[in-house]
């Protein structure tokens, strides 16, 4: 099964007006059940962009875009999907707990339930202590958290994630990456990431696309096999093999793409 | 501490223009009949003071029924233009050019309209004027959504009506009360000035009027006083509920 399916799409912003952009073209990118996609490329290449697409908050202007096998519209109305921004995007008003359980309480999911995932899902990102504070008390790297933890709550089979690390400090960033990847192989979900980082990319995908801007499109497909990750795989040969291979193909100069690193 | 530092300079403020205002008129540079001394004000507050206290109740019952009304309706108003763009641009001036009519002006149609027993003239006049700023600052509020929060309910599927009750209508709060801030000193104001114009005589405005007919300043100045004290009890009441209701905003 396709998680995810990208098919000739463009977008163009502003057509026809003097601040016209092109911000994708000729984007194909097809993400399989179970897989860890990353999409990595200097800034305003249109990552997030792509993402919007997938996650049909912005319709193409050609091409299609499917998702579990659905028009991804569709997709989305049936919330197949959980989404992070960029931007952490709390409710002012609701605090930490509250705000993790709005989309379980979109899904008419009982207040009991509702609860105990909001717990857990704090409990992950290291913010049980803090479930009853409101956002604006939190520093926007525990902003952040909370945001990927209400994202996870639903448990989706399909997880969008815009840069949720950015703005995370190097150790929490390192935790929350290897416990993104268990739940993500317990639940069996499949994941589109953007970062800037390329040992992050690298350390958590199965396929790192790198994109190139003006106008945004996918340059590059490096497939990942690193097997199961643990701690060791930062330090093995077959990480920095492939954090160099990444590294190359952001630089433009060409590599050949193997299946194997 | 901090309250002390919020509260003393007006405080300090306040009292040295009463001494200036009471020596002024005490050494004749203000003819008593024009402006009383403070101290003769105070005097006929206290001595007045169960009339006071009765007639600032009358006022206070219709600028609170009124203000209650006006506001309910213009929250209400604002949810629906906020909800169809159409209404929501056509709605603003067509509010504006009711605000600018002399809402005031009606209190003696709507006096004649009622029996002269009757307090619901007096209600309405104050809700008309308290309409406006609630509404106008709600549908502000209302309309400004952040792009990142409606993404979020847009990938949540959320109809209309649950984007306006868990998104906007919370985000529109601190909108809410600019607009209850300011409409409950104008209900106050609209309550007591509408009764100049006839209709029932049992508040502060009725007794404003007939004690400067007998040319009984001091006691005209003493109603203005409790129509002074009634207008800042419902800020302040204003305040305290604006706190109470958004406890996020608050350290
Ligand atoms: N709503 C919009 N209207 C007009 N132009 C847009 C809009 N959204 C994005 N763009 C343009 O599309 C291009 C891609 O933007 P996008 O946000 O997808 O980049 P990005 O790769 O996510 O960048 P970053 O790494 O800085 O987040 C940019 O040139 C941007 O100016
Ligand atoms: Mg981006």
């Amino acid at each position: 099964m396709t998680a995810v399916s990208v098919q000739g799409v463009r977008k163009v912003f502003n057509a026809g007006r003097n601040d016209e952009v092109v911000a994708l073209s000729d984007v194909d990118l097809t993400v399989e059940s179970g897989q860890f996609v990353s999409l990595i490329g200097p800034s305003g290449c249109g990552k997030s962009t792509l993402l919007r697409l997938i996650a049909d908050l912005t319709a193409p202007t050609a091409g299609s875009v499917t998702v579990a096998g659905k028009p991804a519209r569709r997709a989305r109305l049936d919330q197949e999907y959980g989404i992070a921004f960029q931007q952490a995007g709390l409710f002012d008003w609701r605090t930490v707990r509250r705000n993790v359980e709005l989309p379980l309480e979109l899904r008419k999911i009982p207040r009991q339930r509702r609860r105990e995932r909001a717990d857990e899902m704090l409990a992950l990102v290291g913010l049980s202590d803090f479930a009853a504070h409101y956002p604006a008390q939190l520093s926007g790297g525990m902003q952040q958290r909370v945001a990927i933890a209400r994202a996870l709550a639903v448990h989706p089979k399909l997880l969008l994630m815009d840069e949720p690390f950015g703005a995370l400090d190097e150790m929490t960033r390192e935790r929350l990456q290897a416990e993104l990847l268990a739940v993500c192989a317990k639940t069996e979900t499949s994941t589109v990431f953007v970062t800037h980082s390329i040992p992050e990319a690298v350390f958590l995908s199965d396929l790192v696309v790198v994109m190139s801007a003006r106008p945004g499109r996918i340059t590059d497909v490096i497939p990942v096999d690193l097997g199961p990750r643990t701690e060791a795989t930062r330090q093995s040969a077959g990480f920095f093999t492939a954090v160099t291979k990444v590294r190359k193909a952001l630089r433009g100069t060409p590599t050949a793409v193997t299946a194997d690193t | 501490m901090r309250w002390l530092r919020t509260v003393f300079p007006p405080l300090l403020v306040g009292i040295v223009g009463l001494g200036l205002w009471e020596i002024s008129v005490k050494v004749g540079r203000i003819a008593p009949f024009i402006l009383p001394a403070p101290s003769a004000i105070g005097e006929q507050f206290w001595l007045d003071r169960e009339v006071v206290w009765r007639a600032g109740l009358a006022s206070g019952a219709n600028a609170l029924v009124g203000l209650a009304f006006g506001a309910a309706a213009a929250v209400l108003a604002a949810l629906v233009a906020a909800r169809v763009r159409l209404l929501a641009e056509v709605s603003v001036p067509v509010a504006a050019l009711l605000n600018a009519l002399p809402i005031i002006a009606l209190a003696p149609i709507l006096n004649n309209m009622f029996e002269s027993t009757s307090s619901i003239p007096r209600r309405v006049v104050v809700g008309i004027v308290v309409f406006f700023p609630v509404f106008v600052n709600t549908l502000r509020g209302l309309r400004e959504i952040q792009p990142v929060h409606r993404e979020l309910m847009d990938s949540y599927a959320a109809s209309g009506w649950t984007v306006a009750r868990l998104v906007r209508l919370p985000g529109a709060l601190p909108f809410l009360f600019t607009g209850l801030r300011q409409a409950s000193s104008l209900a106050v104001i609209a309550a007591v000035v509408s009764e100049y114009f006839g209709g029932l005589q049992d508040g502060l405005g009725s007794r404003i009027t007939s004690a400067a007919a007998f040319t009984a300043y001091p006691r005209a100045w003493a109603y203005v006083v409790g129509a002074c004290l009634l207008g800042l009890l419902f800020y302040l009441v204003t305040l305290v509920a604006e706190r109470l209701s958004m406890p996020w905003r608050s350290p």
